[in-house]
């Protein structure tokens, strides 16, 4: 009887106890030596002496903490299973895009307005445009993970292969930013293909391992090829890009202009900076465009197909290498854009710029935001870059923090901030439809 | 009538087990051939052998293709067995992509002509006539097909969260829209209530007599196999045990052995009465 009525909750009484009571054992075992011994200083010599009250408190502590953790667990599952039950699927789908819709037109619209507001804050605009970059890489790997369904942990490689064609291109041959843009997201593409061609068989696991591991090989080429890279020094004085010609400069180049000059306006280094925010917010916005645009064209629908079922795909009659292949060019690619602009952002980079931590906060936002969708990436980014941001205030506690925030929003929404995903045609209007569900009640 | 599809001493080995044991076959063309056996006899692995999953061990699949000549089916990527030969199955298994709509999967199975349209995805970034015309004429298409499988009000539903009977017409729909030459489906029926076999009975024969379609049809529910196929091939421990029309496969002493063990020889005949019973 008591299965029957505790089903929807996963456990019976009995076996939350159970579960607890191992934790508690577990707990124990650890304890001993952790802390129910320990050795104090008795005239000069080390003596073991027993904590063994201390030791009881926290196994009790590990047993009850366990089965508050499970039925919070539990009780929220059975909230939210008794929640969808009660919305059809179709008013909640029509919900999530009228949301998502008001959503992306006022995450735009703050994005136009943040420079005009805080023309004269630095962090604020520095730290905004990291977002973008964070934005914009998202949307990258999101092809990628996202759309195509292939894990990739080392995703970074491409924004790194992005960042030094800019950084060679223009400190060694002098290119400008326009002109390098091109060239290193074909390249960064190129290096994608170079990356999928070998792992086509894989899948899971296997496949983000050996992305992990090109994504490090990269690095590590980068950090020892001194003679082409400059090793950890990295590349410095990489120029930035200027406004149509116009460079952001205090005094005007001989017979020319600065930015300042030509407008009449006073020199500000926060000129700059605004230009790479909307510089920025524009690749975004391309990207964006771009990708949406994809996912509602057949190589679109074909990486979807692809994430849902490999084997369907083949037997459908479609190349999967080559969907495969397509994800990752773009995917890098993207990427790539994301890397030049990094560049012509910092002035200078270093393999540092490109660690595994890197990768890693990439595919966090992807995840987090729910696998696919455009505008969960921007929450997802926004968020990620935010809290450690706030959490400067506690100091040692700030990854801590930051790591205790993804935990929870995993645990409150396993499916990413916005889980809903939109298809890419319908056969009838929608609106006509929820109009005709409605009548219908 | 012309054969279509002839396989010839087709052997498939996993390791020191033998699935398929030198089997020959011939499928005509615009029919529908029964494969049946018990659980186990090779026949999924005949399909994957066919539809390019599998390398044969040993054999040929030679399909005459009315258009495109011969083609060696265990000589393509299984890709390529859709694609080129037209050569389309549904899975035991469903498989269908299920967080896409149940129109995505048909439109996703028009990929091949689909992409070619947008040529490279640069005529559909820019929206261009052409491929917008080929965008319309799939969804034209598949708007057929859910008409003619009554899945149309399922139409922009995620295909996972559907009833089991529906994701089966979903699957065999989207097969549809790749444009077969042979369609092999496997245990079509498996999961289906008596009044949805009774409807498959007639979609199978409609596709067949209608358009031409040769189709070969796994299947264990007797009420769908005996009364639509016109020719039957019972196959046990990889190899053929019987061939012919359904009153003389159904009356083979070897099939009832095989499905029933040595001694009761009226089994099968008494098993295929109940559900010819429990579908009329
Ligand atoms: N990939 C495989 N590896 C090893 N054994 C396989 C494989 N596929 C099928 N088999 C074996 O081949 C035999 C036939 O299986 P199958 O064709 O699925 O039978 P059925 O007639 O029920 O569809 C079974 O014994 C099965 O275990
Ligand atoms: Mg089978």
């Amino acid at each position: 009887m008591s299965t029957v009525v505790f089903a929807h909750h996963g456990m019976t009484p009995a076996e939350r106890l159970r579960d607890a009571g191992w934790i508690a054992f577990v707990a124990l075992i650890l304890g001993v030596p952790l802390i129910g011994l320990t050795t104090v200083d008795v005239g000069g010599r080390l003596a073991v002496d027993t904590r063994f009250g201390l030791l009881a408190v926290a196994v009790v502590a590990a047993f009850a903490g366990r089965l508050a953790l499970r039925w919070a667990i539990d009780s929220l599952r059975a909230h939210k299973q008794s929640k969808a039950r009660q919305h059809t699927a179709d008013t909640l789908s029509s919900r999530a895009r009228t949301l998502s819709m008001v959503l992306g037109w006022m995450a735009l619209g703050v994005s136009i307005a943040l420079p005009i507001f805080f023309s004269d804050n630095r962090y604020v605009v520095d730290t905004a445009t990291t977002v973008l970059i964070y934005v914009m890489l998202g949307w990258g790997l999101n092809v990628v993970v996202g759309l195509a369904g292939l894990l990739d942990l080392g995703y970074v490689a491409f924004y790194a292969v992005g960042a030094y064609s800019y950084a060679l291109l223009s400190t060694q041959y002098g290119w400008g930013f326009w002109e390098a843009l091109p060239v290193s997201g074909a390249l960064a593409a190129m290096f994608g293909i170079l990356l999928g061609y070998p792992i086509l068989r894989l899948r899971g696991d296997y496949l983000a391992i050996v992305t992990l591991g090109f994504g490090e090989i990269i690095r590590v080429v980068l950090l020892n090829w001194t003679e082409f890279s400059g090793g950890p020094n990295g590349i410095s004085s990489i120029p930035r890009p200027s406004f149509f010609g116009l460079e952001f400069t205090r005094s005007a180049p001989e017979g020319g202009h600065s930015f300042a000059s030509f407008f009449g306006l006073e020199f500000s280094a926060m000129h700059r900076l605004i230009f790479l925010y909307y510089l920025i917010l524009v690749l975004a916005l391309l990207t964006h465009a771009f990708v949406s645009r994809l996912r509602k064209l057949p190589v679109g629908r074909a990486w979807e197909a692809l994430r849902e079922d490999e084997i369907a795909c083949k037997a459908m009659g479609m190349n999967t290498t080559n969907i495969k292949l397509s994800a990752f060019a773009i995917g890098a690619m993207l990427g790539g854009f994301a890397g030049v602009f990094f560049a012509a952002r910092q002035g200078f980079i270093s393999p540092e710029s490109f660690t595994f931590s890197e990768s890693a906060i990439i595919l966090a936002i992807v995840v987090l935001g729910g696998m696919g969708s455009q505008l969960g990436v921007v929450l997802a980014a926004t968020l990620l870059v935010l809290i450690p941001e706030f959490g400067r205030n506690f100091a040692e506690y700030r990854m801590l923090l930051f790591g205790m925030a993804m935990v929870l929003i995993m645990i409150w929404k396993p499916g990413g901030l916005l889980s809903h995903r939109e298809p890419t045609l319908r056969l009838r209007d929608p609106r006509a439809k929820a109009a005709t569900t409605e009548g219908a009640q | 009538m012309s054969t279509l599809l002839s396989v010839r001493d087709l052997t498939m080995r996993f390791g020191g087990l033998t699935a398929i044991d030198d089997l020959s076959l011939e499928v005509p063309a615009g029919k529908i051939t029964g494969i049946i056996g018990p659980n186990g006899a090779g026949k999924t692995t005949l399909f994957n052998c066919l539809t390019g999953f599998y390398k044969p061990t040993v054999g040929t699949l030679r399909l005459a293709h009315p258009r495109r000549g011969e083609l060696r089916l265990e000589k393509l990527p299984s890709h390529r067995v859709a694609r080129d030969a037209q050569v389309v199955r549904t899975f035991q298994n469903i498989r269908l992509f299920p967080k896409m709509t149940v129109l995505e999967n048909l439109i996703v199975a028009q990929h091949n002509v689909l992409q070619r349209a947008s040529r490279f995805s640069l005529a559909g970034l820019f929206s261009l006539p052409g491929y917008r015309r080929a965008e319309r004429e799939a969804v034209e298409r598949a708007r057929t097909w859910l008409e003619r499988l009554r899945l149309t009000q399922f139409a922009d539903d995620a295909a996972g969260a559907l009833p089991y009977g529906t994701q089966r017409r979903i699957e065999i729909a989207r097969a549809l829209c790749v444009d077969p030459v042979l369609l092999c489906l496997d245990e079509p029926a498996a999961g289906l209530n008596p009044r949805e076999s009774a409807e498959l009975n007639e979609l199978l024969l409609y596709l067949c007599d209608e358009l031409g379609i040769a189709i070969l049809l796994i299947e264990h529910d007797m009420s769908v196999v005996m009364n639509v196929s016109d020719h039957i091939c019972v196959i046990n421990y990889g190899r053929k045990i019987a061939e012919g029309t359904p009153d003389a496969v159904k009356n083979d002493p070897h099939v009832i052995k095989a499905y029933l063990g040595e001694d009761d020889e009226e089994g099968v005949m008494q098993a295929y009465d109940e559900t010819e019973e429990r579908a009329s």
